[in-house]
């Protein structure tokens, strides 16, 4: 009895006209009910291989910084020489609280247990995770070679996010460069530019009282070796990476590490 | 059948260019035509985008309900859209970084809208998909030809290849900053239009009024 009335139902709906209510109702339902199947069905299945792409990314970037990648090198095996590490901002200190080849930093930074909020934000990053992962590259004898830190900041449209690599007395730049940014093509993205970029190999942080002496800038007032010039048509793409390098560099951001690291004391 | 398949993929090429003559897609034009292999790139998508939307509407055309019929269109699109961002960003991460939002923004674009409405809902299928196809080469040869002047002329390169070498890599080229800019885009699209209107006189309209010489007393 009930099933006759189902069938009846099915064939009353399919007799009505496209424009009845019970009909466009339908055909709604459907058509979202298919179309949100594919979306998820195409999200989760490429969701292995789009974070595959985002780690390789980033390693690719860390090995660029150090100085040691090139076209078609084996990103993967070529990352596995680096020693992640991760630093508690705070003290200044290796952690051992988390594993450094799974650790978040994007999500430690929005996490309130994780981070505190800045009062003095020179590079307007907001939140500033208290921990942070870092790569060492060894020398073959174990001894250190290059520090690499992760750094990011705002510049004019957007957040840069980069590495900068320093030498093993924790004072000389080795390089810099940003592996995420939107700023504008010509002007601001030049801080891509290989040749703006191979500026900053050599340069110092602290001048021989400690103080933190590098900038970017139009002129150079100071010594030579703590000037970068800044990139002509992009007064505030240069004045960010000026903020963020100094922040990072600065109390606030690994500099308690670094001298740590230089006494040996991590 | 009016036109044959033949024309309906022709003809969006020039007679009928989505960006040229309806102008449509200028946002997107604006905003991804600094280099070439992101124009290649977001072209493809668009291409593809519109080919499939208008097939898969054409198919549905008989019971898509007339009052819903926007929001439908705009569902099948929007998924296709998403589709599509992340096959790039899975298959082509390096330029789904610079692309970033405007794979998304092909749901606003016009082009597709417009052909799932004027086209699609009254057409065949494979003949919308043809129409899909034209459109979507007609918008890409815009953006290729826009690209093509703003790459060469504001960064000295073609596809990231270095043809004129400018200045701060230590050549002889200084670029034109402005053709890095979204304006600049416009300014190209203009002088193609124009240089369309005089080569295709057809497209010229006619005027709705006639400027009155002025006497002199």
């Amino acid at each position: 009895m009930s099933e006759l009335k189902k069938e009846n139902i099915f064939i009353k709906i399919k007799n009505m006209p496209v424009d009845s209510i019970p009909k466009t109702l339908l055909v709604a339902v459907a058509l979202c009910l298919l179309c949100s199947m594919i979306v998820s069905f195409a999200a989760v299945n490429l969701k292995s291989v789009q974070d595959i792409n985002k780690i390789r990314d980033k390693q690719k970037n860390v090995l660029q910084v150090a100085g040691i990648y090139y076209k078609g090198i084996d990103i993967e095996k070529s990352f596995a020489s680096f020693q992640p590490m991760v630093v508690d901002m705070e003290k200044g200190v290796y952690s051992n609280k988390f594993d450094p080849k799974v650790f978040d930093d994007k999500k430690a930074a929005s996490d309130p247990t994780l981070s505190v909020l800045l009062k003095d934000d020179p590079a307007s990053i907001g939140r500033r995770s208290n921990f942070t992962t870092i790569y060492l590259l060894k020398n073959k004898d174990g001894s250190l070679d290059k520090i690499i830190l992760p750094i990011y900041g705002y510049g004019l449209w957007s957040t840069l996010y980069g590495f900068i690599a320093l030498e093993e007395n924790c004072n000389d730049i080795f390089g810099l460069q940003f592996y995420q940014h939107a700023e504008t093509p010509g002007l601001g993205a030049e801080v891509d530019n290989p040749k703006w970029k191979a500026q900053w190999k050599g340069k110092k942080l602290n001048n021989q009282n400690g103080e933190l002496m590098i900038q970017v800038a139009k002129t150079s007032g100071l010594k030579k070796e703590y000037h970068i010039d800044a990139i002509a048509g992009a007064t505030l793409t240069s004045n960010g990476v000026d903020n963020l390098v100094k922040f990072w560099m600065g109390k606030a951001g690994f500099k308690k590490f670094l001298e740590n690291l230089k006494n040996g004391e991590v | 059948m009016s036109q044959t398949r033949k024309q309906l993929l022709i003809d969006p090429l020039v007679d009928n260019n989505p960006i040229t003559l309806q102008v449509l897609g200028i946002c997107s034009a604006l905003a991804v035509t600094s280099s070439l292999n992101v124009a290649f790139v977001m072209s493809l998508a668009v291409i593809a985008v519109t080919a499939f939307s208008s097939f898969f509407i054409s198919m549905l055309r008989n019971y898509i309900p007339s009052s819903i019929r926007i929001i439908v269109q705009m569902v099948i699109i929007a998924s296709l859209v998403i589709l599509v961002d992340q096959i790039i960003k899975a298959y082509a991460y390096e330029i789904s970084k610079t692309l970033s939002v405007f794979v998304g923004l092909i749901i606003t674009n016009c082009i597709v809208m417009g052909r799932a409405e004027a086209f699609a809902m009254k057409n065949t299928p494979i003949d919308s998909f043809v129409d899909g196809v034209g459109n979507g080469l007609g918008y890409g040869l815009l953006l290729m030809c826009v690209g093509f002047f703003r790459e060469l002329f504001g960064a000295g390169s073609l596809f990231g290849i270095m043809i004129l070498n400018p200045v701060n890599n230590g050549g002889w080229y200084v670029p034109n900053g402005l053709l890095l800019l979204p304006p600049s885009a416009f300014f190209i699209i203009g002088l193609l239009i124009w240089g369309i209107r005089t080569w295709k006189k057809s497209q010229v309209e006619v005027r709705e009024y006639k400027i009155q010489t002025l006497e002199v007393h």
